[in-house]
């Protein structure tokens, strides 16, 4: 029986899915991050834009779906989150609007600013937008001082439902060591697949041997803040909802929900393990080069589980500090019954849409990207 | 008390995004379709020379996409930044279309616009020839979707609100989807896209004629983009016409304000200009009956009776009737718990009086009439324009078919010059359909002033002037490259 309930589990799970695989391909920001660290020369700057250059899209397009479809399933969400944290999304939405235009204007005659601004676009979107997100998730977590009010559409001098309680609108989660790490661990991760990524679609031993070194780098500096937030998500006190439907704090909530939810467990250390051996394989072994075909699904099944703690077993996955009450569950911030199982519908054909992706992906990618590649054919 | 700068500040934002991402959307919309059937001439006669002329509109599509996606991605998340009264108020049925549009049409764009532009080498003939459909296939059916979640704001339907949840709930899928003025839109605003490539392409063809070069490709790419447009300008027309017909029928005051028209009645006349005007039109453009009963801005005001008898209430009475809803749903809300009777007592005022539920926000008739002024001249513009460009469409493709076309000076520049007009006719056109529809959000559910974020005025008038200096250095940019790569050429003529 398809009961309201599981359509909002269900729904939860294809959020979680979507923004796992966001992360998986934020390897093209984590790419371009790489831009002027591992690219030495115009040769290997060039190697490394058209890499990311001919998978952009899909990264993006994954971003516009997770809103879409955040916005289909969990209005609430959208409303509070967007119009609250006002700041922090604009951020985001602005250094991938510079990414958008930078792959086709970098190389163009007549592009009034040259090709190294457009670059440090791609090279700054590669950095501040896994950072800026990561720090949005963070909050899942912590937390943001908001308030909710739906009686307020009778009010007719002050109609509006969602309300931000600062007028730091979103930058104060910087606040917030744990959600600032969390941001860290996303850039460093997205570097990382960056890196495993390039090393398997560029075919230049120079290149590859510099993208080795940012890797360990990139993969050090994860690892650090992955620590640092397993701790203390495994020790913080979260935001559970009660029987009665109250929202309290219970301590040690994500580690009870790892605990309670083995399944989710067993996938979040599956995909570390995953991870862990994607990045070491390919520093270990001079000529492993498919590293992120390890990472990449270890890295979507560990962030759905992330989304999973957040939001399954009874927790609230939008908490407000300023009111427990107001915090945002799925049950509370859904879409009707009606529009969850219709949308349930159309999302059966997501799997469809996945294969013929990576049909084409295969097509595209049979040889890996080389110098001389660029020479003769199309590129950015 | 929501400011009405804050109002004013979000909607020029929306309008702004909106405006730029319709700079270059029609432009992808109908150079799509141009370059693949040029792709799809390549392929059957296996002549290079069309593979070159696809390749060069291919070259140009690419420059203009990518700034349509960057305005995209601001316009999709502005619906949550800076309207997200809206957002949940009728999140549960306008989220649905917006995430559609991502599974079905975004992927598709994005996975065959790469093949589209890298896969020549990497996939066979046939195979890169259904990329370069299926990236133009896939902007369309963007298009729909987005249309869809528009329309059903000009013509709400397929929908039920509740008091509980505090929202409009989706309860018939299929209304939304087939909502006639979401048909109409799509055709009118898809093959206004097509309108947009052809004059691109024919404009620009005529300035290689004027500067004698690249003639075979010039004279080729005209062929292909005058069937294309005329082909567009004709269904633009038909949908125009069935849109008419359907904002007479859900947004009278939309038309009455297009038209000027202070007192409607009967055999209504059409407005050619202030002062010109011929009997009878605009009753047969609404109601396709030259004694179709038009109302004017005042009888909407005032309150009329349809010829079938039915009594519309006037202004005062719709606010009153709505503000009753906005009460008896605080009732509601505050009494369900405990006292359901009374509860029950409000819920029936509330259902009684939904319809007007948007009213209860307005303060006075006046705010109900969109400004005329504009709406009026773009009306005017849009058609105006759509009908000279049709025109020019068929002289060009007349003296292409006499062969003559290489020859004629005035009606290559003429072309050149037509290409800011057809960009003009596209914004007029969507400024008749959002400011004409003033106040609504929603039509009659929800003023623009109850869909906004609480945010300050400051907060959006910074990320306005932002935008606006983005936007414009995009532009700039997008139109210095442009410039360049059609004066470099296709170069077919030197190979």
């Amino acid at each position: 029986m398809i009961t309201y309930e599981f359509l909002q589990q269900y729904w939860w799970f294809l959020i979680a899915l979507l923004g796992g695989l966001l992360v998986f391909l934020l390897f093209v920001q984590g790419g371009n991050a790489l831009i002027f660290l591992a690219g030495k020369n115009e040769q290997e700057r060039e190697l490394i834009i058209n890499s990311t250059g001919r998978k952009w899209e899909l990264t993006f397009t994954t971003l516009v779906t997770f809103g879409g479809a955040f916005f289909a399933s969990f209005p609430l969400f959208y409303s509070t989150s967007f119009g609250g944290a006002y700041w922090v999304w604009i951020l985001i939405l602005i250094t991938f609007v510079f990414q958008a235009v930078s792959y086709e204007f970098q190389s163009k005659a007549g592009n009034l600013l040259g090709k190294t601004p457009f670059r440090i676009f791609l090279t700054l979107n590669g950095c501040l937008a896994p950072l800026l997100i990561g720090t949005a998730v963070g909050t899942f977590y912590t937390g943001s001082q908001f308030v909710v009010d739906k009686g307020a559409v009778g009010n007719i001098a002050a109609p509006v439902i969602s309300r931000w309680a600062n007028n730091w609108h979103g930058l104060e989660a910087v606040a917030e060591p744990f959600n600032v790490a969390f941001g860290l661990m996303v850039m460093c991760l997205a570097i990382t697949l960056g890196a495993l990524y390039l090393i398997n679609n560029i075919d230049n031993d120079k290149l590859s041997a510099q993208l080795r070194r940012s890797l360990m780098a990139s993969f050090g500096g994860f690892l650090v803040m992955l620590l640092y937030v397993v701790y203390n998500l495994l020790t913080m006190e979260g935001f559970a909802v009660a029987a009665d439907g109250q929202i309290v704090m219970e301590s040690g909530k994500y580690l009870h929900n790892f605990l309670q939810m083995p399944v989710v467990l067993a996938m979040f250390l599956v995909g570390a393990v995953l991870l862990v051996a994607g990045v070491a394989m390919t520093l270990l072994k001079k000529e492993f080069n498919r590293g992120i075909w390890l990472a990449g699904p270890g890295t979507v099944l560990a962030v759905m589980a992330l989304f999973m703690i957040a939001g399954y077993n009874n927790t609230a996955y939008y908490p407000s500090t300023m009111d427990l009450q107001d915090s945002l569950t799925l049950a509370n911030s859904c879409s009707s019954q009606f529009t969850l199982k219709t949308m349930a519908v159309v999302s059966l054909i997501i799997p469809f849409v996945v294969a013929y992706i990576a049909y084409f992906w295969r097509q595209m990618d049979k040889k890996s990207l080389t110098t001389e590649e660029l020479k003769n054919a199309d590129k950015y | 008390m929501v400011e009405s700068a804050l109002v004013d500040w979000s909607r020029l934002q929306f309008a702004l995004t909106a405006g730029y991402h319709w700079l270059f959307v029609p432009l992808t919309l109908g150079l799509a379709i141009i370059m693949a059937t040029m792709e799809s001439v390549y392929v059957v006669t296996g002549d290079e020379f069309w593979k070159k002329t696809a390749k060069f509109w291919i070259k140009i599509f690419g420059i203009n996409f990518a700034v349509g996606i960057a305005t995209g991605i601001i316009l999709e998340f502005e619906f949550g930044t800076n309207w997200s009264n809206y957002s949940w108020f009728v999140g549960d049925i306008f989220g649905a279309p917006l995430a559609i549009e991502g599974i079905l049409a975004f992927f598709m764009e994005a996975t065959f616009f790469a093949v589209m532009f890298f896969g020549w080498d990497k996939v066979s003939k046939r195979f890169h020839l259904a990329a370069t459909w299926l990236t133009g296939i896939g902007a369309a059916v963007s298009a729909i979707w987005i249309l869809i979640a528009n329309a059903w704001m000009q013509h709400p339907v397929g929908m039920e609100f509740n008091p509980d949840t505090v929202r409009h709930e989706m309860v018939d899928f299929w209304a939304l989807v087939l909502n006639p003025v979401a048909i109409s839109k799509f055709f009118h605003s898809v093959f206004s896209g097509w309108m947009t490539g052809a004059i691109f392409v024919i404009g620009i063809s005529c300035w290689y004629l004027l500067k004698k070069r690249e003639v075979r490709f010039a004279l080729a790419s005209i062929r292909v983009a005058a069937i294309v447009g005329i082909i567009g300008t004709l269904a633009v027309m038909l949908s125009g016409d069935s849109s008419g017909v359907h904002v007479a029928k859900y947004q009278p005051m939309k038309l009455a304000a297009a038209e000027g028209l202070m007192d409607g009645g009967k055999r209504a006349p059409f407005s050619i200009v202030p002062g010109v005007e011929v009997p009878g039109v605009l009753s047969i453009l609404a109601t396709h009956d030259i004694d179709g009963y038009v109302p004017g801005i005042n009888n909407l005001l005032d309150g009329y009776t349809t010829p079938d008898g039915k009594a519309i209430p006037s202004a005062e009475e719709k606010i009153a009737r709505g503000e009753e809803a906005i009460k008896a749903f605080g009732q509601y809300r505050t009494l369900k718990d405990s006292d359901p009777a009374a509860a029950a007592e409000a819920r029936e005022i509330l259902d009684k009086n939904i319809e007007y539920f948007g009213y209860g926000y307005i303060d006075s008739r006046d705010e109900l009439v969109p400004p005329v002024g504009l709406v009026y001249w773009a009306f005017r513009v849009m058609v105006g324009l759509g009908g000279a460009l049709l025109l020019l469409m068929f002289v060009v493709l007349w003296a292409e078919w006499k062969k003559r076309l290489a020859d004629i000076k005035w009606l290559q520049w003429a072309a050149l010059f037509s290409i800011p007009l057809v960009y003009i006719a596209g914004q007029a056109g969507w400024i008749v359909a959002e400011v004409g529809r003033q106040p609504w959000v929603i039509e009659g559910l929800l003023p623009v002033k109850a869909a906004v974020s609480s945010v300050s005025v400051g907060a959006v008038q910074t990320t306005f002037f932002l935008f606006v200096a983005i936007f414009t250095l995009f532009l700039v940019i997008e139109l210095r490259i442009l410039t360049k790569a059609i004066k470099k050429g296709p170069e077919i003529d030197k190979q």
